[in-house]
């Protein structure tokens, strides 16, 4: 009887460490799988011409990612430019301030932020963003753009992190002990200055981290950039320029270009970039936040 | 000085103010803009019939292939996920300690596999079909959401067990039960963050179209086998906004209506359920 139960939970214990290590192995095989899909393309050229020249020309085999990379960055860069400042004041001022009446407010909408699917965020920036990108902001510039550029596809974007790093930050400032406040506050500190140079200083680490994190999932967005960003192959030099991000590229050439398998391995390499990207950056910044957690629990 | 400090607290304050408004306008933009063009668009034919040969055309039918399938791909894939990352949790909170060096290996790989993109996803599911000789259909689909939700699911669920009374363990220890026996009390008392996880995959699930558009093809009917293609709803939205005509493209405005709908009821759903259990938390 004894017996019987112990190999039962033995044999349970076997079967959920098969899992578990697969699902862990789940990280290698992805890139492993991406890496044998793209290998092909390695042959007719290196990795560092495919990353650094501008040309892309599929029928001739000319694969250049530089104007997709930028477009990538540009992208990305302004996104968390301009939503960094935003979400950091919105969650010092839910930690630090709020009254917890606001807060019961605040957290169902960022919620609703966080839920939304990446194709609504689409319709929503197609409809409103960009006409007002066209109409109201780039005749303040000068330039007449038709509103499908890096800068409609970076305010999109940017609302889409605003809830992933408002709850990163949260969870950074309500693990810095208390009594660091008190003691600031007791020594006639402020409130703002209590925030500014004991909370904000303190977790600084933290902060880097959760931005890093967002950055990696700002990378990866792929219908909503797609729906507003303009796409085409030219290198982009200004906000007002359209471009084509590697994830829109990989969604946009996906159909016509699936039957060729040079222009296939193509698509997979630029999966393989981010992968690659995405994966370091989460390793490092996951590594930084958890020794936060301890240092502080 | 004194006042130099009064300014600099005010200003402060009111740029959190601002911050924080600003996330109100933008969740009331949002939803307010999808409610506008998607509500006088939205009809019974849309949501009840399949869409005839123009549909896309402007021609007459329905989008209830995209319904029926976005359900037939979150319902196996949300299944699926639970029975993968039940154990998963179990297994790292119960059998491994909390020191534990692997389990600390298996929650770093599971927060990289959260961060790792659906489109890499669906790239990479797309590559294991080339290699299967599979083509598009719903069983691909199923797989990239299912590899997709399996991180949500586990990380959300352990946040759950990790808090879970270490004590109670110990008592059912010492009544005799083995590991294996104590995982329907586990199971019961980590119920909340269970409906939690699911509702936050299910959200997840339903809006995924970067992963489904590399695996799923599309379908104007409902699918009657695992290998047929699948439509589903995001991507009806995308194809339907695509079209140059404007009276299709208020059928996407209809389509991302009835998604927007779908989301923010089960989010209004996740917040009872953890308001309702949190009351009686121990």
């Amino acid at each position: 009887m004894l017996n019987h139960r112990l190999i039962k939970d033995k044999t349970a214990q076997a079967v959920m460490y098969i899992f578990t290590c697969v699902a862990i192995l789940m990280v290698f095989a992805v890139g492993y799988g991406l890496y044998r899909e793209s290998a092909p393309l390695f042959k007719i050229s290196s990795v560092w011409d495919l990353t650094s020249s501008n040309e892309w020309k599929p029928l001739s085999q000319q694969f250049g990612f530089a104007s997709f990379i930028m477009g990538t960055i540009w992208v990305t860069t302004l996104a968390i430019a301009w939503v960094l400042p935003i979400s950091l004041m919105t969650a010092v001022y839910l930690t630090e301030y709020a009254h917890s009446r606001v807060k019961r407010y605040v957290f169902p909408a960022l919620d609703i932020l966080a839920g939304l699917p990446s194709v609504i965020y689409g319709v929503w920036g197609a409809l409103l963003i960009v006409p007002w990108v066209a109409n109201k902001i780039a005749p303040l510039f000068d330039v007449t753009t038709t509103g499908y550029n890096i800068l409609s596809a970076s305010i999109v974007l940017g609302v889409m992190c605003l809830p992933l790093l408002v709850s990163l930050f949260i969870e950074i400032f309500s693990s810095i002990p208390s009594d660091l406040r008190e003691a600031s506050l007791a020594l006639g500190a402020t409130r703002w200055q209590t925030t500014k140079k004991v909370v904000l200083r303190k977790s600084l680490p933290g902060i880097i981290a959760s931005v890093v994190l967002a950055v990696s999932r700002a990378l990866g967005e792929t219908i909503a950039v797609l729906m507003v960003v303009g796409g085409g192959v030219n290198m982009p030099h200004s906000p007002f320029d359209s471009a084509n991000p590697l994830p829109a590229l990989i969604a946009s050439y996906f159909s016509e270009m699936m039957s060729l398998p040079i222009c296939m391995s193509a698509l997979m390499f630029a999966a393989l970039v981010l992968f690659v990207v995405v994966f370091v950056f989460n390793l490092v910044s996951r590594i930084v936040l958890y020794r936060i957690e301890k240092t502080f629990v | 000085m004194r006042k130099r400090l009064f300014i600099e607290e005010l200003f402060a304050k009111a740029l959190m103010a601002f911050s924080t408004f600003v996330v109100f306008v933008f969740v009331f933009s949002i939803v307010s803009t999808i409610i506008k063009y998607g509500w006088h668009a939205l009809s019974w034919e849309l949501v009840s019939q399949l869409p005839t040969g123009g549909f896309y055309l402007g021609k007459g039918g329905g989008f209830l292939n995209a319904i029926v399938g976005s359900l037939y791909i979150v319902g196996a894939s949300t299944i699926l996920g639970l029975t993968i990352s039940i154990p998963i949790v179990f297994f790292l909170n119960v059998y491994l300690t909390p020191q534990s060096k692997f389990g600390y290996a298996a929650r770093l790989a599971f927060d990289i596999l959260f961060g790792v993109p659906s489109i890499v996803y669906g790239a990479f599911a797309f590559s294991i079909m080339i290699y299967l000789g599979m083509k598009a259909s719903l069983l691909g689909g199923i797989v990239v959401v299912t590899l997709l939700i399996i991180p949500i699911f586990i990380r959300t669920m352990d946040e759950t067990a990790r808090n879970f009374p270490r004590d109670l363990l110990d008592a059912t220890y010492s009544l005799g039960a083995t590991r294996w026996e104590t995982l329907w009390i586990i199971v019961r008392q980590i119920a909340p963050g269970i409906a939690t996880a699911t509702l936050l995959s299910i959200g997840r699930a339903i809006g995924d179209a970067a992963g489904v558009m590399l695996t799923t093809g599309f379908n104007d009917s409902i699918p009657t086998s695992l290998s047929d293609q699948t439509a589903s709803l995001p991507l009806t939205v995308f194809f339907l906004w695509q079209t140059p005509s404007r009276a299709v493209q208020e059928r996407a405005y209809a389509a991302a209506l009835v998604l927007t709908l779908i989301v923010l009821a089960l989010s209004i759903l996740g917040r009872l359920i953890s308001n309702k259990f949190s009351k009686n938390k121990l």
